[in-house]
C-alpha cells in the first residue's frame, strides 16, 4: 500500500501496466516490484524447483524471487527483475514457470515430492536405465524446472556497444562514490560515476539519513547536479559495472530504453560499454543477507533494507502489520521508520539478548528468533521462539536482517580472493585484488554514513595522487557515524526447510546432506546443491550457505572459503555484448568494383574471406551452374574471358634494399628479375612448409608489386613487416597494401591482345610484350599496368587501372569480350581452368605441403638462405616417401571425383593404416571431357599411370583413378607465349 | 587488456596481433645446426611469470612490439619496439 507523504517517486505522473493480464496503476520512478507492491500483489514469481510462492526479497539487481517476463513477441524478455525494471506506460510484464496461473501453478505438486527431490537427486534418482536420461528423464525434469522462455523469434532490438576513457571510474554512486567523484572531478581528473539504479544516491535514497544537516537523497541530488555542470565529468545512471578485466578495463552494461518502451526505428535497449580507466574507485556498496529459517520463503518476508527502499524511496508499505527480525540495529531503525510513516509495527524480534530498547510502542523480544512463517501464497503470521517458547504473531509482512556483505565481486574478478572479517562476520576485499583500484566505503566494511563518505575522499585523494594530480581538499560532510554491531545468525536452528538460495531452492538441509555425503569441499558443495548457481548468482544467500556448511564440517567460515566470483555481475544478454555482430554485421564485407554489374549480370555471389566474387554469370535456357561454366571456360579455351582478380593481395614494396628483401621472403631469386618482367614466386614459413605464392613485378630498380592470394594478403603483409622489422631492421625498404587501390582484371584466351589492342593507347605484340611482361599502359586514356600472367594457362593479361575507373573497365571489357565470342568467367570457370594447368591454391598449398611435395623443389635456389629453407631441408621434408602432387582421371565406371576423398591401392582395404593420399581439388574438364582431379600421392610422381582406389568415406562415393601428371591441357606451356 | 605501443600510446589488445614468444626475433644462421633451429622454430618456455612476446600493432601504425608482461597477474612491464630490440642486438 502507498504511504501518504513518502517516496521520491513523481506522484504527478500516474503510468499504468500490466501483469499477468491485468492492469495495474504506479507512478514514474516505480520499479514493477514496488507498483505491484503498492497494489497489495505480493505473489510474483515461482521457484525454480520446487514451484513455491514467492514474492519479492530485495529492492535491486540481486533479487532471486521475483523474475518476470517483460514484452511481447519478438521483444519478449525473460528474467527481468522486477526490482530492476521500471514501469512506463504500456508496459506488458508476465509471472514465469507457473502453470496454468501463478497462483495455482499444477507443477507445484514436486513441493510435496521434496523428500525425494533433494541435494543431487537428478545424479541418484534417475539412473537406470541409462538411455533413459536423454530420452525421457532430462526432459522432463528441464520442462519441470525453469526460468522464463525465449521468443524463438529474431531479435528485432537494437544493441550497441560502446568505448570510454577516464582517469577515475568511479563504481557506485551512494556516500562513498558521491564523495570520490567530487573530489577527484574538483581535483581536475576526468571522471566516469557508473550507478546501477536509475537515480544516484544509494542507500540514501533509501533510509531517512541526514547529511549535512538535509535529508541525504536532497544531498545526493546536489552532489549529482554540482558534477553534472563538470565537464570533465561524465555520469552513467541505469549502468553496471559487469567485470573487471586486465589493465584497467572493465565492462558496464547500460539499460538505455527499457525504462522508456521505445523499442522500434533504432532506439537502442542496451548498450555494452568497455571502460578504460587509469584507476578506479570501487565504492559497490554492501547486500543484506537473509536468515534462514523454517518457510522463510513466504511471499511477504524480505530483507530490511528493501522494506526501507520500499518505503522511503517508493512509498510503499509492503505489509499493514509489520513484524521485523534481525541481529543487528538496521532491525531498529525499520521498525522506526515504519512507525514514523505511521506503518503499524506487529513486533520487533531481535536475536541478541542484551540489547534494550525504550519506548518503542510496539512489541520487542529480544534474544527471540523467528523459527517460522504461517501462510501459503502470502504471509499470514511468524512463529518466534524466546526463553518462554514459542508463540505465533499475525504479521503480512516480515523484515529481515542477517547482516551485511559487502559487494566484493569485482575484486575477485583477477582470481583474488575476499577476506574474511570477524568483526562485520562478512567478507572484505583484499587490498591490490585489482591493480590500480581502491575500495572504499560499505563494499570495504565501513558501514556509517560518516564512514562512507570519508572513505570516499580519502579513496579520491589516492587515486589523484596516484594519477599524478595534485591533492584537494574537501570537508567531509556531517552524517551519522553510528558502529555497526551484530551477533552472527545465519540459520534459526528447527525442523522444515529453511531457504537459502531462493531462485535455486537450496535449504540449509541440502547444504548439510552435501557435507554428509563428503562433498565438504565449497566447490564440490556449490555443485552437488547448485547454491548460488542462478541467474543471480547466489548474492544474497551464499555466505550464509558458506557458514552452514563451515558449521556442518566443523570448520570456520574462513578455512571453508568462498566459490570462485566470475564476471558478470548482473546478468548480460549475449546481444548486447555482440551489439553490431547480427547478421550482416558479423563481419565487414568487401566489394570489388565490379560487384554491381556482377550482381546485375545475375551472378550468384559466393564469399572468398570477406570478399564477394561472383560464382559464375548465367545465361538465359542455362538450368545449372555447369552449364554455365563449362561455356566460361570454353570463352578462355577458345576466344576471350574477362575475370575481376582484383581480390588478390597487391603490395607495393620500394626502396634500395626491396630485392634484397624479396630473396629473402621468396624461395627464388628476385634480385636477378628486370625491370619489366614478372616472376612466379613461392614463400615458405620458417619451419618449411609452403606459406604462399603470387607473382611480383618490377617496376622499377627499387619498386616491387607483389601479389599474394586472396586469402593470405593479410598474413603475408604481416610476414613481410615481420622479416623487415624483427629480423633485419637495417634493410631500407617499405610496404604499402594497395589491394583496394587497384581495380585487377584477367583478360585470357587466344583472343585477348586482340581485346586489348582495341582499348590499349599503344597496341602491344609478342616482341613488346612476351610472356611475363609488365609495365605501364594506358587504357581507354587511364594509365593502368599491364601484366602478361596467366592462371588458366592460356595467352593472358592483366591489366590494373586505379579502382576508380574499375567498373567502368569491366563493362568495357566485358562489353568486347561478348563482341568477339567470349564474355566474363567466374570463380567456377577460374577454377577449372588452373586444375586444368595443374595450378595450386590453398587447397593444395594447405600447410602442411612443402616445395618439394608440390614438385617446386628446385625453386628453392641453393644461391642463398630464405626463409624456411633450413628447415626445408630436413630429411623428412625431403623423403621420396612423402605424398607428392600428381593428377587424377576416373577409369572405373564411376566418373565422378570428390576432393576430400582418399586414396587406396587397388584392392587395398579402405582404412587409415592403408591410405595412400588423398584429393585436394576437383573439376568436370570440358577440354578433357571427364572430372579431372588433383591431389597427393606418396611417391606420387613415380606412380603415373598406376590405377588406385579412391574412396570418399564421408559421401559414400568410390571410384577407379589413374594417376597422371597434374597438367591436363597443353602440357608444353606453348599458349601462354603464343 | 591494454598495451602501450611506443609509438601510438595506450591502445586495446585488439588493435594488435599476438605472435607468440620473442624467441622469433633471434633467428640462428643457416648453419647453426639442428638443434639451434629446432629452439628457435620449435621450442617455447612457458613460464609462470615474465615472459616476452611479439605483437604486432596491425590495426594501427603497423609496428611489432616486444611485449614483457607477467602470465600469472597479466601485468605487462615493458613494451618496446622490435626494431629497437633487435637493432639494438647488432
Amino acid at each position: 500500500m502507498r504511504v501518504a507523504g513518502k517516496g521520491l517517486i513523481d506522484r504527478t505522473r500516474p503510468v499504468t501496466f500490466r501483469f499477468d493480464g491485468t492492469s495495474y496503476g504506479g507512478f514514474a520512478g516505480d520499479t514493477v516490484a514496488s507498483a505491484l507492491l503498492a497494489n497489495e500483489v505480493r505473489l510474483m514469481g515461482r521457484s525454480f524447483k520446487y514451484h513455491r510462492p514467492r514474492g519479492v526479497l530485495t529492492a535491486g539487481s540481486e533479487e532471486p524471487n521475483a523474475l518476470i517476463t517483460t514484452g511481447t513477441g519478438a521483444q519478449r524478455e525473460p528474467n527481468v527483475r522486477a526490482t530492476v525494471q521500471e514501469i512506463h506506460e504500456g508496459l506488458v510484464t508476465q509471472s514465469q514457470n507457473a502453470w496454468p496461473s501463478l497462483s495455482f501453478d499444477v507443477m507445484a505438486v514436486n513441493d510435496l515430492a521434496a523428500p525425494f527431490l533433494g541435494a543431487g537427486f537428478y545424479y541418484k534418482t534417475f539412473m537406470w536405465p541409462k538411455k533413459f536420461w536423454e530420452g525421457l528423464y532430462e526432459p522432463i525434469i528441464r520442462k519441470a524446472a525453469g526460468l522464463g522462455a525465449l521468443s524463438g523469434q529474431h531479435n528485432t532490438d537494437t544493441y550497441e556497444r560502446a568505448y570510454a576513457f577516464c582517469d577515475l571510474l568511479v563504481i557506485g554512486a551512494g556516500p562513498a562514490g558521491l564523495m570520490a567523484a567530487r573530489t577527484a572531478a574538483r581535483g581536475g581528473a576526468d571522471v566516469i560515476l557508473v550507478e546501477e539504479d536509475a537515480l544516484m544516491g544509494g542507500r540514501l535514497n533509501a533510509e531517512t539519513l541526514e547529511v549535512d544537516g538535509k535529508p541525504g537523497h536532497l544531498w545526493a541530488a546536489e552532489v549529482v547536479a554540482e558534477l553534472a555542470g563538470m565537464e570533465n565529468v561524465r555520469l552513467m545512471t541505469r549502468t553496471t559495472v559487469t567485470g573487471a578485466y586486465d589493465g584497467g578495463m572493465y565492462g558496464a552494461l547500460e539499460r538505455v530504453n527499457q525504462h522508456t518502451g521505445q523499442r522500434n526505428g533504432g532506439a537502442v535497449l542496451e548498450t555494452f560499454w568497455r571502460i578504460a580507466a587509469r584507476h578506479t574507485v570501487l565504492a559497490a556498496g554492501a547486500l543484506e543477507r537473509p536468515v534462514a529459517f523454517q518457510n522463510n520463503d513466504r511471499p511477504g518476508i524480505m530483507l530490511a533494507s528493501a522494506v526501507r527502499a520500499y518505503l522511503n524511496r517508493w512509498g510503499v508499505s509492503p505489509g499493514k502489520q509489520v513484524a521485523v527480525f534481525g541481529n543487528n540495529d538496521d532491525a531498529h531503525r525499520t521498525a522506526r521508520d515504519l512507525v514514523a510513516a505511521g506503518v503499524h509495527v506487529a513486533a520487533l524480534i531481535d536475536s541478541r539478548a542484551g540489547v534494550s530498547v525504550e519506548g518503542a510502542g510496539y512489541p520487542v523480544f529480544t534474544g527471540a528468533q523467528v523459527c517460522n512463517a504461517g501462510g501459503g501464497k502470502e504471509l499470514e503470521s511468524v512463529t518466534i521462539r524466546t526463553a518462554q517458547g514459542e508463540q505465533a504473531i499475525q504479521t503480512d509482512c516480515l523484515a529481515m536482517s542477517g547482516g551485511w556483505n559487502p559487494s566484493v565481486h569485482l575484486t575477485c574478478h583477477m582470481n583474488g580472493r575476499p577476506t574474511w572479517n570477524a568483526d562485520i562476520q562478512a567478507f572484505v576485499p583484499t587490498e591490490g585484488s585489482i591493480p590500480d583500484m581502491t575500495v572504499a566505503g560499505s563494499c570495504n566494511g565501513v558501514f556509517s554514513t560518516h564512514g562512507c563518505l570519508t572513505a570516499g575522499v580519502e579513496a579520491a585523494v589516492a587515486a589523484l595522487g596516484a594519477l599524478g594530480k595534485k591533492p584537494v581538499k574537501v570537508d567531509v560532510p556531517q552524517a551519522e557515524d553510528a558502529p555497526y554491531s551484530l551477533s552472527p545468525l545465519w540459520a534459526v536452528a528447527g525442523k522444515g526447510r529453511a531457504w537459502l538460495d531462493f531462485q535455486n531452492d537450496v535449504s540449509v538441509k541440502d547444504i548439510k546432506q552435501a557435507a554428509v555425503e563428503n562433498f565438504r569441499s565449497v566447490e564440490h558443495m556449490k555443485r552437488y546443491t547448485t547454491q548460488g548457481m542462478a541467474t543471480d548468482q547466489g548474492k544474497s544467500s551464499n555466505v550464509a550457505a558458506l557458514a552452514v556448511l563451515a558449521d556442518a564440517t566443523g570448520r570456520g567460515i574462513p578455512e571453508t572459503g568462498t566459490t570462485t566470483f566470475r564476471p558478470p555481475f548482473v546478468p548480460v544478454s549475449i546481444a548486447a555484448m555482440g551489439a553490431g555482430a547480427q547478421g550482416k554485421g558479423f563481419a565487414p564485407q568487401r566489394f570489388t568494383t565490379s560487384n554491381t554489374q556482377s550482381v546485375r549480370m545475375g551472378a550468384p555471389m559466393i564469399e572468398a574471406g570477406l570478399w564477394y566474387r561472383p560464382s559464375y554469370f548465367p545465361k538465359p535456357g542455362e538450368s545449372t551452374w555447369r552449364q554455365s561454366c563449362d561455356r566460361e571456360v570454353g570463352y578462355v579455351r577458345k576466344s576471350v574471358g574477362v575475370c575481376d582478380v582484383s581480390t588478390l593481395g597487391k603490395i607495393d614494396i620500394q626502396g634500395p634494399d626491396a630485392a634484397k628483401l624479396l630473396d629473402f621472403v621468396y624461395t627464388n631469386m628476385f634480385s636477378t628479375l628486370k625491370v619489366g618482367r614478372v616472376r612466379y614466386g613461392l614463400m615458405l614459413r620458417e619451419d618449411g612448409h609452403v606459406m604462399d605464392d603470387g607473382t611480383c613485378a618490377r617496376l622499377g630498380e627499387q619498386h616491387y608489386v607483389m601479389t599474394t592470394t586472396t586469402a593470405a594478403a593479410g598474413p603475408v603483409m604481416r610476414h613481410l613487416e615481420f622479416v623487415s622489422q624483427c629480423l633485419h631492421p637495417g634493410w631500407q625498404v617499405s610496404f604499402t597494401s594497395v589491394t583496394e587501390h587497384w581495380a585487377q582484371f584477367a583478360v585470357a584466351g587466344p583472343k585477348s591482345r586482340e581485346l586489348l589492342n582495341g582499348i590499349l593507347a599503344a597496341p602491344v605484340d609478342n616482341e613488346s610484350w612476351p610472356f611475363m611482361a609488365c609495365g605501364d599502359v594506358t587504357v581507354l586514356g587511364v594509365a593502368g599496368r599491364l601484366f602478361r600472367i596467366s592462371f588458366s594457362g592460356e595467352h593472358a593479361y592483366e591489366i590494373a587501372v586505379p579502382a576508380r575507373y574499375g567498373a567502368s573497365l569491366f563493362d568495357a571489357l566485358v562489353k568486347r569480350a561478348e563482341e568477339m565470342g567470349g564474355g566474363a568467367y567466374g570463380m567456377e570457370a577460374l577454377n577449372v581452368l588452373r586444375i586444368e594447368k595443374g595450378h595450386i591454391t590453398h587447397a593444395e598449398i594447405h600447410g602442411r605441403t612443402t616445395a618439394f611435395d608440390i614438385g617446386m623443389g628446385r625453386m628453392v635456389s641453393d644461391k642463398k638462405d630464405c626463409i624456411g629453407k633450413t628447415m626445408a631441408e630436413r630429411e623428412g621434408l625431403m623423403d621420396p616417401d612423402r605424398e607428392q602432387l600428381v593428377g587424377l582421371r576416373p577409369v572405373g565406371p564411376v566418373k565422378q571425383l570428390t576432393a576430400g576423398a582418399h586414396l587406396f591401392d587397388k584392392g587395398a582395404e579402405p582404412v587409415r593404416v592403408n591410405d595412400q593420399g588423398y584429393v585436394t581439388s576437383v573439376a568436370f574438364s570440358p577440354d578433357v571431357g571427364t572430372f579431372i582431379g588433383l591431389g597427393f600421392v606418396q611417391r606420387g610422381p613415380e606412380r603415373y599411370g598406376e590405377v588406385m582406389r579412391m574412396v570418399d568415406h564421408l559421401r559414400g562415393l568410390e571410384a577407379e583413378v589413374q594417376i597422371c601428371a597434374p597438367v591436363f591441357v597443353d602440357p608444353e606451356g606453348g599458349r601462354t607465349r603464343g | 587488456m591494454r598495451i602501450d605501443c611506443p609509438i601510438c600510446g595506450s591502445r586495446d589488445r585488439r588493435e594488435y596481433y599476438y605472435q607468440g614468444a620473442a624467441v622469433a626475433l633471434e633467428r640462428p644462421a643457416p648453419d647453426a645446426g639442428d638443434a639451434a633451429w629446432e629452439n628457435y622454430v620449435h621450442l617455447r618456455e612457458n613460464p609462470a611469470g615474465e615472459t616476452r612476446d611479439l605483437w604486432h600493432h596491425e590495426g594501427g601504425c603497423g609496428a611489432w612490439v616486444v611485449v614483457t608482461r607477467n602470465t600469472v597477474t597479466h601485468g605487462i612491464s615493458k613494451v618496446e619496439l622490435a626494431v629497437d630490440v633487435t637493432g639494438a642486438r647488432r
